[in-house]
This record gives C-alpha cells, sequence and structure tokens, in this order.
C-alpha cells in the first residue's frame, strides 16, 4: 500500500487510437498519494478519454498504466481490483433510477466489499451528512436537483473507500446555482487528503486546492505545473491562449 | 378558496350542454357525423341484444359449460382443482393486503370474481366452491393485512411454488385407488388446459428469453451466434409448425418405447416459441438503457454479472412491461393452435361440442362464449399491468 508521498498512479507512454484516430498520444504522469490533479483542455483533447483509461471504461492500445502497483491488463480480476479501489463521477451523474439514495449507495459495499446491510447504510449516512443531504436518503434520484444528484454520486463513490477519486467534468451539467455545492464537497474531500484526478474547467477550484495541473490538446499534455506556474506563466502558447479563453469572461 | 382566485373563463367551465355543444355538434358536419354515428351504433346495439337475448340458443354453453371449463377431467376429482384454485385465490388475497392496500377496486373486483361468477347458470357444486373462494380471498386479505411484513416472505415463496402445486394436484400422485388418483393428461382441456398451457409458457420462456437476449449481445462469439441462430431460426416459422414438429416428428426420433407427453410437448413447443419473441423484447429494453448506467456499474468494481442484474435488467424490464404483457396475451391466445394438433383446450373443445349432432349450426354461441372468455382474462392481465406499470412508476427518472 502506497505511503503519503508514494507514486499511487503512473501512467506510461499511453496510446489510444479509435479507429484511425490517434485519441492519445503517448502521455505520461505520476501521481502521488493525496494529490490533487486538475486536467483542464478543449474540448476533443482526451482528457475525458484519459481520465477513463485509469479505471478501463477506456482501453489504452499501447503503454503502461499502473494504479497502487497493479497493471491494467486485460486480466478482469485486476480490473476489477482497480475499479474497488477507484470512486468515479461522471458528468450526467449516471445515479441508478431505479433504487434510492441510500441503495445507489449501498449496493456496491454490499455486493463487492460483502459488507454487512446495517453497516453499509451507517456508512452511507456518515457520507450523505457528509455531502450535506442526510435527509434525501430514501428518495429516489428523479426527487433530486441536479446539485443534490451530484452529491449523491461522489457519496455513492466514496462508499467503496477508494484510495483515488476520478471525476469527469463533475459540474458541466450543472446549473451554475448548482456549481458551488458540488464544488465545496469537492474541496473538502481534496483537503481531506484523498488523491484525485479532476477533469474540470473551474480555475477557481484549480487555484484553491490542485497541486499540479496539466493542459491537454489534441491527444497530448502541452503543459503541466501548479497552478501558479500555470495561471502566471505559462509558456506554451496554446496554453495562453485557452486560458484567455476561459478566463475572460 | 383565497379571494382573489382567478376562476377560468366561463367558456372552459363544465356543464353537459356545453360539452355537447362543443364536441358533437360543433358545426353542421359534426352535427351529420353525430347523428349518423349514432344510428349505426343504435342499429349494432340492438342487433347484438335481440340476438342475444332472443335468438341465440344459450343451451350449447350451460349443457357443455364442465366441458368449456375442464375438458373430459373427471367429475369426482374437480375438487382438486377447486382447492388449487382455492390456494391461489387465498394469496391473491395475501399479496392484495400486503403490496396493493390503497388499491380498493382492484381488491374488490378480484375477490368478489368468483362470486359474480356464480351468478351465472351453473350447477350446485360449482357455486358453492365460487362462493368457497371468496370466502378464503377474504381470510387471505385478512390474515395479509393483519401482519404484512411478517408475511410477505412466505408469500413470495407461495407463488413461487404455486405453479408446482396447481400442476400437481392436477395430475395427482397416488395410484387409482388412492385419494388422489392420477388422471392422464390426455383428459386435461378446456380452460383447464388453456390456462396451464399459458402459464407455464410464460414462465419458463421468460428466464430463456432473458438468456437469448443477453446472449444474443455476448462478446463470446460461440454464445452470440448459437442464440442469434436460435431466435432467427424460430422467429422464421409459425408456431403452428413447431406444434406438428412436436406432435408428429419428434416421436419418429425418439427410439421405440420411449414417448413424451403430448400435453408436455406443446408447453414446450410454446416455451420454445415465445422464449425467442421475448428475447427481442428483452433486447430492445436493454439498447434502451444508457452508457452512463454501465459504466457507472462497472466503476464501482460490480461483476458483469451483478451489474445485469441489480442495475442493467430491472430497468430495461421496467421499460418494456407494456410489451412483455402484449407478448404474455400473445401467448395465452396462441396456445389456442394446439386445438389443431388435436389438443382439447378451450378452442378444441369448441370444436367437440359443435360436431355433436344436438349442437349443430351453434357456431356463433360457442365462439361468442370462448372470444368472451379470452377477452375477459386478456383484458384482466392488461389491466392489471397498468396498475403495476402505475405502481413500479413511482420515483422513474
Amino acid at each position: 500500500m502506497a505511503q503519503e508521498g508514494e507514486v499511487i498512479i503512473r501512467v506510461q507512454d499511453v496510446n489510444k487510437w479509435y479507429g484511425e484516430y490517434h485519441a492519445l498520444k503517448n502521455v505520461n504522469m505520476e501521481v502521488k498519494k493525496g494529490e490533487v490533479i486538475v486536467i483542464f483542455g478543449p474540448s476533443g483533447s482526451g482528457k475525458s478519454t484519459f481520465i477513463r483509461t485509469i479505471n478501463r471504461l477506456e482501453e489504452h492500445q499501447r503503454g503502461q498504466i499502473f494504479v497502487d502497483d497493479i497493471e491494467l491488463t486485460h486480466d478482469v480480476r485486476n480490473i476489477e481490483l482497480i475499479r474497488t479501489e477507484t470512486g468515479m463521477v461522471f458528468q450526467q451523474f449516471n445515479l441508478f433510477p431505479h433504487l434510492t439514495v441510500m441503495q445507489n449507495i449501498t449496493l456496491a459495499p454490499i455486493q463487492v466489499r460483502g459488507m454487512a446491510k446495517a453497516k453499509a447504510e451507517e456508512v452511507a449516512m456518515q457520507l450523505l451528512a457528509r455531502v450535506g443531504i442526510p435527509d434525501q436518503a430514501h428518495k429516489f434520484p428523479g426527487q433530486l436537483s441536479g446539485g443534490q444528484q451530484q452529491r449523491v454520486a461522489i457519496a455513492r463513490a466514496l462508499a467503496m473507500q477508494p484510495k483515488i477519486m476520478l471525476f469527469d467534468e463533475p459540474t458541466s451539467a450543472l446549473d451554475p446555482e448548482m456549481i458551488k455545492e458540488v464544488l465545496d464537497v469537492m474541496i473538502e474531500l481534496a483537503k481531506s487528503g484523498m488523491t484525485m484526478l479532476v477533469v474540470t474547467h473551474e480555475m477557481g477550484f484549480a487555484r484553491a486546492v490542485a497541486d499540479r495541473m496539466f493542459f491537454f490538446d489534441q491527444g497530448q499534455i502541452v503543459e503541466s505545473g501548479t497552478p501558479k506556474e500555470i495561471f502566471e506563466s505559462p509558456k506554451e502558447e496554446r496554453t495562453k491562449l485557452f486560458l484567455s479563453q476561459i478566463l475572460s469572461h | 378558496m383565497a379571494e382573489n382566485t382567478i376562476l377560468p373563463p366561463l367558456a372552459e367551465r363544465s356543464g353537459a350542454l356545453r360539452w355537447l355543444r362543443k364536441n358533437l355538434f360543433g358545426s353542421w358536419v359534426d352535427s351529420i357525423l353525430t347523428v349518423v354515428g349514432a344510428l349505426i351504433i343504435f342499429w349494432v346495439v340492438k342487433a347484438v341484444l335481440v340476438w342475444v337475448f332472443t335468438v341465440a340458443e344459450w343451451q350449447v354453453v350451460t349443457t357443455n359449460l364442465r366441458l368449456f371449463m375442464v375438458g373430459q377431467y373427471p367429475l369426482e376429482q374437480v375438487w382438486r382443482l377447486w382447492l388449487a384454485l382455492a390456494f391461489i385465490m387465498f394469496l391473491i388475497g395475501n399479496s392484495l393486503a400486503i403490496w396493493a392496500r390503497k388499491s380498493y377496486l382492484i381488491t374488490i373486483l378480484l375477490i368478489a370474481f368468483p362470486l359474480l361468477l356464480a351468478l351465472l347458470p351453473f350447477g350446485v357444486e360449482p357455486r358453492k366452491w365460487m362462493i368457497i373462494l371468496t370466502v378464503v380471498g377474504v381470510i387471505g386479505w385478512l390474515i395479509g393485512r393483519a401482519k404484512p411484513q411478517a408475511l410477505s416472505r412466505h408469500v413470495i415463496i407461495g407463488w413461487i411454488i404455486c405453479l408446482p402445486i396447481f400442476i400437481l394436484l392436477t395430475r395427482g400422485f397416488t395410484p387409482q385407488e388412492g385419494f388422489m388418483p392420477i388422471v392422464q393428461t390426455n383428459v386435461w382441456g378446456g380452460l383447464l388446459l388453456t390456462f396451464l398451457l399459458t402459464i407455464v409458457g410464460i414462465i419458463f420462456s421468460f428466464p430463456l428469453g432473458v438468456l437469448l437476449a443477453l446472449g444474443r449481445r455476448s462478446e463470446l462469439p460461440a454464445i452470440r451466434i448459437t442464440s442469434v441462430l436460435y431466435i432467427e431460426l424460430i422467429r422464421g416459422v409459425p408456431l403452428i409448425t413447431l406444434f406438428f414438429m412436436a406432435q408428429l416428428m419428434l416421436p419418429l426420433f425418439l427410439p421405440t418405447g420411449v414417448t413424451i407427453d403430448r400435453v408436455l410437448r406443446a408447453m414446450v413447443a410454446v416455451i420454445l416459441f415465445s422464449a425467442a419473441y421475448l428475447a427481442e423484447n428483452v433486447r430492445g429494453g436493454l439498447q434502451a438503457i444508457p452508457k452512463g448506467q454501465f459504466e457507472a456499474a462497472q466503476a464501482l468494481g460490480l461483476s458483469g454479472f451483478k451489474t445485469m442484474y441489480f442495475i442493467i435488467l430491472p430497468q430495461a424490464l421496467r421499460l418494456i412491461i407494456p410489451i412483455l404483457v402484449g407478448q404474455f396475451i400473445g401467448v395465452f391466445k396462441d396456445t389456442s393452435l394446439v386445438a389443431i394438433v388435436g389438443l382439447f383446450d378451450l378452442v378444441g373443445i369448441a370444436q367437440t361440442v359443435l360436431s355433436q349432432p344436438e349442437f349443430l349450426g351453434l357456431q356463433r354461441e360457442v365462439y361468442v362464449f370462448i372470444s368472451l372468455i379470452y377477452w375477459v382474462l386478456s383484458y384482466g392481465m392488461s389491466y392489471l399491468s397498468q396498475q403495476l406499470e402505475i405502481k413500479l412508476g413511482v420515483g422513474k427518472r
């Protein structure tokens, strides 16, 4: 098990193609335990594809990915093991609409971790309190607002006690007034020491809690650095241009 | 009501005359259509009523009622069927009290249904049993109402063992002199046979159809190709050919001396046929589930099987309830084809009755009667499924 400051995700020369289209080109990244990484870039730049290769929702065709020293290969057992260690939050929430909030959160701990139902529900209630919606446990996802749904999705991922949390544009589908309530939860999580990879354009979030930022364009990492470096002295023209576009308004 | 409530404009408020004027006599053309339509309806209804009450000779139905219901099933053993029905009625009462507490209309309709039937010209014995059925239903309902939580598990088990019990009671299990002598399937008939073919067909084709649907989406070529071949082969032939295969060709392939029960063969044909269609319906439901649901389940570490079982299938099956019920109704009516291969289901019995010299030429009465039975049961299934949809619809996206 990785200690604080040890490398927990190692990505080496990862390439991916969709047919002829070269979606990821020689991506390299090392993430240390407890780090908060923000990944940003124009749409179609491969940032979502990249984050989804880390729990194998997308398969990479060349290069290697190690999560907590386990390599992602075709071995289904390794894939399922890594997925239990890795929580993911999606742009469209992807809650299970036929299950209550409580069932959404307890399903995986009970079915995958073999946790007792009562224990799982206790944990779920703690998590719901942590994300600020303890009174919604017995509602269905369709009865909640977008911001509440996304917070349930975060609680659902946390219920597996993951070592890493992946966020794939978690606030992009939300109405403006709900973005803050989700970001607040994510900031609290970041400060608690969780290892996080976040694909987002919320630069305020990046400034507040990111340890490092990666700028993706056309399937490549164009530039990386601390938020201070990226915001105050970006080296690449493409990075400057993109930042000026998203920060101008 | 608050003082400043704004009422809708006068023209929008109700009133019989206003409604008539708006919907039936809006213009000259409307008025003419209304009058012509009313005349046609009057003429048809009158003709039907006159036929039903003055022309039709219903004694062909009343005399042969037992044949229509159970075929040649021995009279002295019919109590076993009533007993099986009473068991079902008890479960219905329980279930209604546990899962449909607010649905008073359904509860009353279902439990009082046998009592309504008792108003029809049945003999003394059937009427006695019909009253017993309703009483048992009420008892089941009261018990269910008293202890809904504690009972629900038992009731589910009851429903699971209900079909085996029904078949066991119908068939019997002791030698001829015992208290439940075996009744061979060749005397099973009428609604009893139709009912058994339908229920067995539905219950067994359902899991098979779901497996085939999953098989067709499998990543393993062998499973996928087998499923596709099966589905396309079965869907490519009419049900009647499957019945002929089962009844006439299967014996040719079996070693001499080995025979398989004819009713069983018909059941297998229904199951195989229905499963192929069900597979395609289920596949349609599976395709309607967004990719994000699979991804969310996988991201949590759920295995492929658990993803299907807990996340995908419950949603897919809920989506296709109307289609499934349509198909189940189809199975119910399709079983009438067994009459052609010589089994005496409702239609088979109808043909037998009509071939008796004293009932020659009474096709209209007989076919109207069995149509009515098919309609009542089909509509019942349809109505229950709508209620199920409403109930399951709670909390949907």
